[in-house]
């Protein structure tokens, strides 16, 4: 009953702790703790305010990915690019991006006493890494809505909605993928010495199957004569990675937390 | 590196049975090696190049089964709570990564061999074995930069899953993405000579049986080490150093909790790992 209370006090620096929202339905059933849909749901809305008022992650990554095409164009030189090599430059760009995200995903809450806030809660621990990866996803999804267009207008050479129904697809199904992993390993590095370098240097061959299937499957969709949609393989690749690290990422992700 | 003082009595564990071991490991490597050169045919298509896989193949499917290996031996660290089967599975892990160099090295002689390259980008097996590799590469870096011992074990182990799950789908994804250009040895054993055949499964057994002597060699050193550190310990008479040191904390007791309960939790990953330091520096000079 007096569960909800500790969590504000440890952490009086920070805008938001985990446990505040929590406090709304908490108080009105003293007794149940708050189901899992309702904790992922509080955690994530703290995260996205977070983000909304610090603006850490998502400027950062869009701009980065858009400094990126200007690189490739220069270090390419090359004006317009398609097909393979299109899909690979917006593969590499995206997930140099999503590495940014990565690694600050964590970083406020180990810092600023986040996690013992959430652990003083009496919640599942797997609702920190629901909201999380669904944190990450988001900011994923929101940088394409940038890199995406910024994308065909700088660099592609076919025009961009004969690729687009398929494209959103073969996004959304690596996003979930990267987000998952990410979010793993970003609370796997982030209490390490060297975070900044070993989060990208253990993300980056566990997403190798990711980027093999996004780049694969847009390829076709970034064709000169559009050849056709994506081959439903990569599509398949994409979304049984997706079912079987965030079936392994949800397993493990409780041993990453205790103190 | 987790180094568990292991208990008095759990100190014959890996000892035991390591010298009939050895020997059978060497004899079925020399059995093994005697076959591949003096018995077996040469094949017809590559010649005495060809000779190369019966090393090359062994290493590399007993490189894959031992990262496996440390993932299910994580489990068990998970689910116990035990910190030994933490290091069976770094143990595993570090052999693995042993061999997957051996693999790589041996298979880039072959390639250039038989395709005129070190290196080729169009084979899904060399492709996905660089990347598997590159991955536990991150292994060792990891387990250093986490200075508490405990959860050291904890997230190395969550890392031996993940990657353990990650083995086979990554494979899966390189295969299909390349077409096939290595030789698919096991699928068609058919066609395979029972020469070539048998020298194979007994190259693949003597290198089971190596990994498995060598994985108990490391095991014997790691809780031999530890023992000496605590006798060492023991014998400078200084308690009020002895207490506290990381490695009896979370010493893998089964009877004993894993975590020490009267320590304030965020206090305890950095003042323990600084402590056995100051224990040796002190009692130099006495």
């Amino acid at each position: 009953m007096s569960a909800p209370t500790p969590a504000a006090p440890p952490a009086p620096g920070q805008t938001t702790t985990p446990g505040q929202p929590l406090s709304g339905p908490a108080a009105a059933a003293v007794t149940a703790p708050p189901g899992i849909l309702a904790t992922v749901g509080a955690l994530l809305r703290k995260e996205l305010r977070v983000e909304l008022r610090t603006l850490e992650s998502v400027p950062g990554m869009s701009l980065f990915a858009v400094t990126t095409f200007v690189v490739f164009h220069f270090a390419l030189n090359q004006s317009s690019v398609d097909g393979d090599l299109a899909s690979g430059i917006l593969w590499v760009t995206l997930l140099f991006a999503a590495m940014l995200g990565v690694n600050r995903l964590f970083v406020a809450d180990a810092e600023q006493g986040g996690f013992d806030g959430f652990l003083l809660a009496p919640v599942d621990r797997s609702a920190l890494f629901l909201a999380k990866a669904a944190a990450l996803l988001i900011y994923l999804l929101v940088l394409e809505v940038v890199a995406v267009p910024a994308f065909a207008l700088l660099l592609l050479l076919p025009p961009l909605h004969q690729a687009l129904p398929d494209l959103l697809l073969v996004l959304l199904l690596a996003d979930i993928g990267i987000a998952v992993i990410g979010t793993l390993i970003a609370a796997m590095t982030v209490r390490t010495r060297a975070r900044d370098l070993l989060g990208p240097l253990l993300a980056l061959p566990l997403l190798v199957p990711v980027i093999i299937g996004g780049a694969r499957a847009t390829s076709p969709l970034f064709a000169l004569t559009h050849a056709g949609g994506s081959p439903a393989r990569w599509l398949g690749t994409l979304g049984l990675y997706d079912l079987v690290f965030g079936l392994i990422a949800y397993a493990v992700f409780d041993f990453l937390l205790e103190e | 590196m987790a180094r568990p003082a292991q208990p008095i009595s759990a100190q014959a564990t890996y000892g035991s049975g390591l010298r009939k071991l050895t020997i059978a490991a060497a004899a079925l490597m020399l059995l093994a090696l005697t076959m591949v050169f003096f018995w077996v045919p040469n094949d017809a298509d590559q010649g005495f190049l060809q000779k190369i896989f019966y090393i090359h193949v062994p290493l590399a499917i007993i490189s894959l089964c031992g990262f496996v290996a440390g993932g299910v031996l994580a489990i068990f660290h998970l689910r116990t709570g035990d910190r030994r089967w933490d290091m069976r599975s770094y143990v595993a892990i570090h052999l693995s990564l042993v061999f997957a160099v051996g693999t790589l090295i041996t298979g880039s002689i072959w390639a250039r061999g038989s395709w005129g390259h070190w290196w080729v980008w169009s084979e899904p097996t060399l492709v996905s074995f660089l990347i598997v590799f590159l991955l536990y590469a991150t292994y060792q870096p990891l387990r250093f930069a986490i200075e508490d011992p405990e959860r050291q074990a904890r997230y190395a182990s969550v890392f031996a899953i993940t990657c353990g799950a990650f083995v086979p789908l990554n494979f899966l994804a390189v295969r299909l993405s390349t077409q096939y250009l290595h030789p698919r040895v096991l699928g068609e054993t058919s066609n395979l000579p029972w020469k070539f055949a048998l020298t194979f499964y007994v190259s693949l057994l003597a290198m089971t049986v190596l990994f498995v002597a060598l994985w108990k060699f490391e095991m014997t050193a790691k809780q031999t080490r530890a023992q000496v550190r605590t006798l060492r310990r023991l014998l400078t008479e200084d308690r009020s150093d002895f207490v506290p040191a990381s490695g009896r904390s979370a010493a893998p007791r089964p009877d004993a909790p894993l975590t020490p309960a009267p320590t304030t939790p965020g206090s305890a990953g950095r003042v323990h790992p600084p402590a056995p330091a100051p224990a040796l520096t002190r009692t130099s000079p006495r």
